[in-house]
């Protein structure tokens, strides 16, 4: 009940906003999609061969099959999850680290406040897929899971960035100066008093993550690189490139993981735009 | 030139020279840190995918070992990593043995910087013009409504946009070449047929590089705009009873502009990375596409030499935004 009234008392005041809720339903329709679409289809159809190849969208297949016998209804079913299972596992490992670099360098300054700030810099003006291709090329096996690490592995300037300015405005409240005085801790500052503050910016920052990663990821599938043997989104437009689906008129092959993928990053930008009107009431005063 | 000129660009050209000192030694030591011998691989994948057929694999091996050393010191090996780069050596080409990798750049170049030069340049004005405009509290309504569409031109990936439009314009209206750079039987000369020809083929891979970025350079001016606006010397020059539009372009967009060339500068890394997946979309013969072809080809020496080439093109491109910096900003130039 508590929860309740203070999220209707928040609506009111205009800090969840509608583009909040449009961001946050889109998201919620497509995870919906993925969790129980598996019960309604035959995960057989969506292997290779399963059924008849080269079908346009009909009574029999809904979204038609692909040239390589698989129904394509099925296929993004099961691709879908696989695609925002990379995205987050990158998202979290990319959020985390950049956290954390972040803090040590707001918090602690110095030589390796520079480090950190030299290599972030660098890094965030390199263009990720030229790296990201040389790590990739280089995995002999790759699966979904090496997939989210290697695009984790550039997916943590951004948030270290924004930590690491926002300790710096933190550090110099006047609260942070009464529990320096209190005999307070460096460590007991950094996580009682710094941390909980950042929340809001950690939360931005993964949702920009989660959308940059899925970006990456779909990227390098597109080039090839991905998890072949598994079905993914990215994949799905790999494989239609490969077999010239777009000149050959095959839309229902690139349509569907289209929309899809523009669904999820739609949904995660209107999520991030509503999310800054939350964190920061300011906005939404406008 | 002032001394402060000199030294903010002093250190924006020592910033291009760490960025590219770091991708080449990232492009050195990734490859050594994974296991396994790279050239060993490289060749063994490429005979197992039959793309060797006609190439002496012992001929090729001998040329690696004999030119990378990967038996002498690590240091040793970093050192004549360097001296090749310095002489424009990138080593040869696995499948297309024995093509010179710097030639195969060479050629592709031209077609990738023209394009996303073009294409990021109109995006940028397009779309810092469309966001001034929007905040402007002066524009209609009609204007105001494209603001949604320019939200989801934005979050969507625009080598998927490519896709899009190669089927409605190429596949079904054919009012442009669905793929390529030319035609295939055109013989390059510099006359008006050829250029029509390049422009005709570079046509859909820029419109789909714009579309995706003008939503971007839209939305980050509207918001730009508005804080400027509320500045004092807005309302002064509004005081002062200068003409609208000289407030407008003078006043309000010079401010806004500062912030939108750094954001050209921290976002050039994602529009290249975009416009590599363009090329490969659209077959355009660039980089990305020769990247491509090499990726599938396992052709190793040309994916570090197109990644190479890729980094250090973007931090030479992120020097030259340094440079109209100062132009806009009298503060530095003082």
């Amino acid at each position: 009940m508590n929860i309740l009234s203070s999220l209707r008392r928040n609506y009111e005041q205009g800090r969840i906003s509608g583009v909040l809720l449009l961001g946050l339903g889109i998201l919620a329709a497509i995870l919906l999609f993925s969790a129980i679409g598996p019960f309604f289809v035959d995960a057989v159809n969506a292997q290779v061969g399963a059924v008849r190849p080269r079908k346009p969208p009909g009574p029999e297949y809904f979204l038609g099959t692909d040239s390589q016998g698989r129904d394509m209804w099925t296929l993004l079913i099961y691709a879908t999850p696989n695609t925002l299972k990379m995205g987050l596992i990158a998202g979290f490992i990319g959020v985390g680290f950049g956290t954390a670099l972040g803090l040590i360098a707001g918090h602690f300054g110095g030589i390796v406040d520079a480090v950190i700030r030299v290599i972030s810099d660098a890094l965030l003006t390199v263009p990720a897929i030229a790296i990201l291709v040389i790590i990739a090329g280089n995995i002999d096996r790759m699966t979904t899971l090496v997939m989210a690490l290697v695009v984790a592995s550039l997916g943590w300037m951004f948030t270290t960035r924004t930590v690491r300015a926002q300790v710096l405005t933190i550090r110099e409240k006047s609260y942070v100066e009464v529990a320096r005085v209190n005999g307070e801790s460096q460590w007991e500052i950094l996580f009682t008093e710094i941390m909980p503050n950042l929340m809001p910016y950690i939360v931005a920052s993964f949702v920009g993550t989660v959308s940059g990663s899925i970006l990456a990821v779909i990227g390098l599938e597109a080039l090839g690189l991905g998890a072949l043997d598994e079905m993914t989104l990215g994949n799905t437009i790999y494989w239609s490139q490969q077999s010239s689906a777009v000149l050959r008129g095959y839309w229902w092959w690139w349509g569907p993981p289209i929309v899809v993928i523009a669904a999820i990053f739609i949904g995660l930008f209107l999520t991030s735009v509503g999310f800054d009107r939350f964190a920061n009431p300011k906005l939404a005063r406008r | 030139m002032s001394r402060e000129l000199l030294r903010y660009l002093l250190t924006r050209f020592g910033q291009l020279l760490l960025i590219v000192f770091v991708a080449v030694s990232i492009n050195f030591i990734i490859p050594r840190l994974l296991p396994g011998d790279p050239v060993q691989t490289a060749l063994a994948r490429l005979q197992a995918t039959g793309g060797a057929q006609n190439v002496d694999i012992q001929a090729v091996s001998a040329a690696y070992r004999a030119k990378y050393g990967l038996d002498a010191p690590i240091l040793e090996q970093y050192l004549n990593y360097w001296l090749d780069l310095f002489r424009l050596d990138l080593g040869v080409s696995f499948a297309n043995f024995p093509e010179k990798v710097s030639t195969m750049i060479g050629n592709a170049l031209p077609w990738s910087v023209t394009l996303l030069a073009v294409a990021t340049l109109i995006a940028f004005s397009v779309g810092s013009l469309l966001g001034g405009r929007l905040a402007w509290p002066g524009s209609g309504r009609t204007i105001k409504s494209i603001v949604p569409l320019m939200m989801i031109l934005t979050s969507i990936p625009f080598y998927l946009l490519a896709i899009i439009l190669i089927y409605f314009f190429a596949v079904v209206l054919k009012w442009f070449p669905p793929a390529g750079g030319v035609d295939t039987t055109r013989i390059m000369r510099l006359d008006w047929a050829t250029t029509e020809d390049i422009l005709r083929h570079a046509f859909l891979p820029c419109l789909a590089i714009i579309l995706g970025n003008v939503g971007f350079w839209a939305l980050g001016m509207r918001s730009q705009m508005v804080s400027v606006l509320g500045e004092d010397y807005i309302t002064f020059a509004e005081a002062k009873g200068l003409h609208p539009n000289r407030i407008f372009v003078w006043y309000g967009m010079r401010n806004a502009l500062l912030a939108q060339v750094t954001a050209l500068a921290l976002s050039l890394g994602s529009v290249v990375s975009g416009a590599v997946l363009v090329e490969v979309i659209f077959n355009y013969p660039g980089l990305g596409s020769l990247l491509y072809v090499a990726i599938r080809g396992q052709d190793y020496f040309v994916i570090q030499g197109v990644v190479l080439m890729l980094i250090v093109s973007l931090a030479v491109l992120l020097f030259l935004v340094d440079l109209i910096y100062p132009l806009l900003d009298p503060r530095i130039r003082r």
